[in-house]
């Protein structure tokens, strides 16, 4: 049992069948990539997984517990967290505060009024978002606002405010689109140590696939809605079905 | 200190001693000379200052902070004096009961008002208050005319029951705060000055000192970063486990009990309460006053509503007589044009001058007084090495582009 | 029966006016993506324009009619109109008679030039600006403008008769074969009514079958990809807001003899069309000029005597009303798409 099941999710978009008897099952503490050609299915997947969509069919498990038609901020304080493919950070907001609010979150759920007290007195809070800007080398940006933080920087900024919530799984939607080479090593390398550092479940949307194989414990191919195959990436590599997929029949 | 930072205790005693001195203050000219007319000390226009002070202090929490546009706060002040006007009707002429009344009264119509409008964001927002408004407006001034007196107004009557203090006598008591009546106060003559002690204006100025320091202490805490965060990326709110409609509706119900506050100390300086302080044009001043002194910032709303209530008052007195005596100076054809061009701006035409100062303001100077300031100083520190700091003060009145555009 | 049409038809004129005007604002926002507070005093200068042009078939100078004589006997001092003096009486009598619809001419390209200046000179600096700013910045534009209407024009209502030919009522009723007197309709608002449907048409047919509306259409569904395909999109909104205003204006111009131009009646008509235009659906065409009529005839029967002895003043209240409710249980509008300004 995974702490992710996908079982039968089907979607259809007018006479579009986006999504065609998915099943998965996502292994707790495991590094998973979905990847697959454009127009696949790999985003209404994952806004299945987040609540975003509420598929036709099937059923969409987090540790046992049905994640379907509940809100992001709930499906949020189960565990998931999610990383965009453009950075979603607060960019009004100064690099501390943007840790600092994910903190809260965690602690005091979707709503709390603390109107009165000074959010540095909140001496816990306070040393977990700086324990956390430590460990993805911003502290010294940590009074900028985050929009004038360079790309990467934002990315990081993104995974940050994602880990400090301690979450069980971490859906990353293409998590390095648009990124230059350098760019996106370092993200690699970023994820790789995230992952050696905590027992964390990630789920990897994915277009490049050195991403894809320097990060991923197995892989999901998916095509025109459904998992064509599952497997470790030693497999994948070659496969003929998957090379089929990505270069038509001519291949 | 009172658990502010330096910064912020600075800010809050800079505006505290404006708010004492006052009298001395807006009264530079002495009486005699023909400056005297730009004299702001009087008990009137300053209870005025702190009051609007209090109003736009409270829709900054909601605009400022948050971003959601009301276009419809003048219906919580009219709210506010018409709960404040019965308190004293049924209860008692002292303000406490009434002043209460009107926060709170206002709090739940707020809360009713918040729950609809904010079921939609941006525009729509913006539309749903206003047109609460227009509605709260129509019921005050023809459908509940038995609560509200509709045109005429509603005001203290002899035959009101006055539960608590009687309705013995035959004239109507003056409101009071325990026997000191709003309207005690003195005058001290010093040189060619005359200098006026008012005790509705330093009452009214103690409730504004306390709204502002919480308004302070809700920028600096949790909460407050909330509303930010709502200002900045509901989305990502969303995904981090927050939710964002109730931070956002508790931001519209406190920012509703502040116009309440400032409705019920209307009708604390002066009992009367009419439809017409809830007009469309009332939500437009209180939007002006908070972009003028600066949207975000503590010190701005302040600021935009002195500023605001100031001109009004300088402008809609002038006349055509006191506009031929200041071109005095230009040949007899230029005057007639100059008088008859500024004629257009002052008395009635306040209105145009107002509109005027929205739009340039929000041309020219979207984040305000405070920005302006701010962008003078820059200059002045131009040689020295750029400062990035937190900046606390000013929260992005700038206009950021949409996310993604 | 008989009662029911009568409130129908009574709801047809002001629905009439809070379509087009909702229109006009829906056409600025779902092309330019601006909410335009200034778009209801572009109907008060509408109905100005009638105004103006009545009282400029009207200005006269005295003159001393030898062949009549007053009470005491002496020559009789009389106003003759200048148009009266130049194109004869008959021309300048038809000319003052018929200077509501003659404002048309004046109106079109008055509101036009106004239309295409506000765009060019203010709103198109505000594109790129948050929501909030266009919002306040057109609310500023409102209050100026209608400030300069009452400099210009006081602040009393002018009225502002039709021509004689549709001046009274007529007996509606008897023509639909209920008893005479039930429905008595004056003229006018027919006319307004037939009006206001051939301006709604012709938009209509104007976004369907041009290819300038297809343009149009295509932009408001998606600016961005319209603007990639190498059109200038920037020239073609300009020309919408100028129709827009076009609209507004006459929508105000023809509403002048129903009632009285005021220098506040636009943002009267602003904060209803506002309601309109969100109950209708924010982006629908059809939903804005639905949404009008429907509530125009709703407000019409709330102003229903026996309405009004039921609940008092609810007439004043209804659309408002209505319009939370609607939102309530269909937060889109009636024929709002989703995802549209929902950011």
């Amino acid at each position: 049992m995974g702490i992710l099941e996908v079982k039968d999710v089907n979607k259809r978009f007018g006479g579009l069948q986006a999504l065609g008897n998915v099943n998965l099952s996502i292994a707790e503490n495991s590094v998973h990539a979905i990847i697959g050609p454009n127009g696949a299915g790999k985003s209404t997947l994952l806004n299945c997984l987040v609540g975003k969509l509420i598929p036709d069919t099937g059923s969409v498990l987090f540790d046992g517990q049905s994640v379907l038609g509940r809100k992001a901020h709930e499906i949020n304080q189960m565990g998931i967290s999610r990383v965009f493919q453009t950075p979603e950070i607060f960019g009004d907001l100064t690099v501390f505060e943007n840790v600092m609010i994910p903190c809260l979150a965690k602690r005091d759920g979707p709503f709390r009024m603390h109107a009165y007290e000074h959010m540095m007195d909140e001496a816990d809070i306070v040393a977990q978002a700086a324990a956390m800007l430590d460990e993805v080398n911003m502290t010294d940006k940590r009074d900028m606002h985050a929009a004038s933080l360079s790309r990467g920087d934002k990315r990081r900024l993104e995974m940050a405010m994602c880990l400090v919530q301690q979450p069980r799984l971490l859906l990353l939607d293409e998590p390095t689109a648009g990124m230059a080479r350098a760019d996106t090593n370092n993200t690699i390398e970023l994820l790789r140590q995230i992952k050696q550092s905590r027992p964390i479940t990630m789920v990897i949307i994915e277009h490049d696939m050195h991403v894809v194989f320097s990060l991923a414990e197995r892989i999901t191919v998916l095509a025109q809605g459904s998992p064509l195959v599952e497997d470790v990436p030693e497999n994948i590599k070659g496969h003929p079905k998957v090379q089929e997929a990505y270069l038509g029949h001519a291949a | 200190m009172l658990g502010l930072n330096r910064k912020d205790l600075t800010l809050f005693l800079v505006v505290l001693g404006l708010v004492v001195f006052a009298p001395f203050l807006l009264n530079p000219f002495p009486d005699a000379s023909g400056l005297a007319r730009f004299n702001a000390g009087y008990p009137d226009l300053m209870q005025r200052f702190v009051i609007f002070g209090i109003f736009a202090i409270g829709f900054n929490i909601l605009f400022g902070l948050t971003g959601y546009l009301s276009f419809g706060h003048a219906a919580f002040l009219g709210i506010g004096s018409y709960a404040g006007v019965w308190m004293m009707k049924l209860l008692t002429v002292n303000i406490v009961p009434a002043i209460i009344a009107s926060t709170v009264i206002a709090g739940l119509a707020s809360l009713v008002i918040g729950f609809i409008c904010l079921r939609r964001s941006g525009i729509y927002f913006s539309i749903l208050t206003l047109a609460f408004a227009q509605m709260s407006f129509a019921l005050a001034y023809s459908v509940l005319t038995p609560i509200t007196a509709g045109e005429s107004g509603l005001q203290l009557s002899l035959s009101d029951p006055r539960i608590l203090d009687g309705a013995a006598g035959n004239s109507i008591p003056a409101v009071n705060f325990f026997g000191i009546t709003m309207r005690d106060g003195f005058d001290w003559a010093m040189g060619g000055w005359v200098f006026t002690f008012n005790f509705g204006y330093y009452f009214c100025a103690t409730l504004m000192l306390v709204a502002f320091y919480l308004s302070i202490r809700i920028f600096r805490s949790p909460f407050g970063m909330m509303l930010r965060a709502v200002k900045s990326n509901q989305q990502r709110m969303n995904y981090t486990g927050l939710n964002p409609k109730p931070y956002t509706l508790a931001a519209f119900v406190i920012s509703g009990m502040y116009a309440g506050l400032a409705g019920g100390l209307m009708v604390a300086v002066d009992p009367l309460a009419g439809a017409d302080r809830m007009f469309w044009t009332a939500s437009g001043e209180v939007v002006l006053m908070t972009i003028l002194g600066g949207a975000g910032t503590l010190i701005g709303p302040v600021l935009g509503a002195g500023m605001i209530k100031y001109f009004e008052n300088i402008f809609s007195r002038l006349n055509e007589r006191d506009l031929n005596a200041m071109f005095d100076f230009l040949p007899d054809g230029l005057q007639g044009a100059a008088v008859a061009v500024a004629q257009m701006f002052v008395g009635d035409g306040w209105l145009l001058t107002l509109g005027l100062m929205f739009m340039l303001v929000v041309i020219f100077l979207p984040g305000g007084l405070v920005e302006g300031g701010q962008r003078i100083a820059r200059l002045f520190r131009r040689k020295r090495p750029a400062r990035r700091g937190p900046d606390s003060d000013r929260r992005s009145p700038q206009p950021s582009p949409h996310p993604g555009e | 029966m008989d009662a029911i049409i009568l409130q129908v038809l009574n709801g047809l004129d002001k629905g009439s006016a809070y379509a087009l005007i909702a229109l006009g604002l829906t056409l600025i926002f779902g092309t330019l993506g601006v909410v335009n507070f200034a778009h209801g005093v572009l109907f008060a200068l509408g109905a100005f324009c009638a105004v103006t042009l009545q009282a400029f078939f009207s200005a006269s100078f005295s003159t001393v009619d030898e062949s009549r004589t007053d009470f005491l006997g002496n020559p009789l001092k009389v106003e003759v109109p200048y148009v009266e003096a130049w194109f004869g009486e008959t021309v300048g009598g038809v000319l003052i008679d018929w200077s509501v619809p003659l404002a048309i001419l004046l109106a079109i390209p008055v509101m036009a030039v106004v239309g295409i200046v506000m765009e060019r000179g203010l709103i198109k600096h505000f594109y790129k600006r948050p929501h909030a700013d266009q919002i306040l910045v057109t609310f500023g534009l409102a209050i100026v403008l209608q400030q300069i209407i009452k400099y210009f024009f006081g602040a009393n209502p002018i009225p502002v008769p039709a021509p004689d030919a549709f001046r009274g009522s007529f007996d509606f009723g008897v023509m639909l074969g209920f008893d005479p007197f039930t429905i008595i309709y004056p003229y006018w608002r027919l006319v307004y009514f037939g009006f206001a449907a051939v301006i709604i048409g012709g938009i209509f047919a104007f976004l369907r079958f041009t290819t300038f509306g297809m343009v149009v259409r295509a932009g408001m569904a998606d600016r961005e990809t319209v603007g990639l395909l190498g059109i200038n999109i920037d020239r073609r909104f300009t020309i919408m807001f100028g129709l827009a205003a076009v609209v507004a204006g006459l929508a105000g111009v023809m509403y002048a003899p129903i009632v009285a131009p005021n220098y506040d009646m636009g943002m009267n008509f602003l904060v209803l069309s506002f309601v309109v235009v969100v109950v209708g659906g924010m982006g629908s065409l059809p939903g804005a000029v639905l949404a009008g009529f429907l509530l125009g005839i709703i407000e019409s029967f709330a102003s229903m005597g026996a309405v009004i002895a039921l609940i008092p003043g609810i007439n004043q209240v209804i659309i408002y009303l209505v319009a939370i409710i609607v939102l309530l249980v269909r937060p889109r509008g009636l024929m709002g798409r989703k995802g549209v300004m929902e950011d």
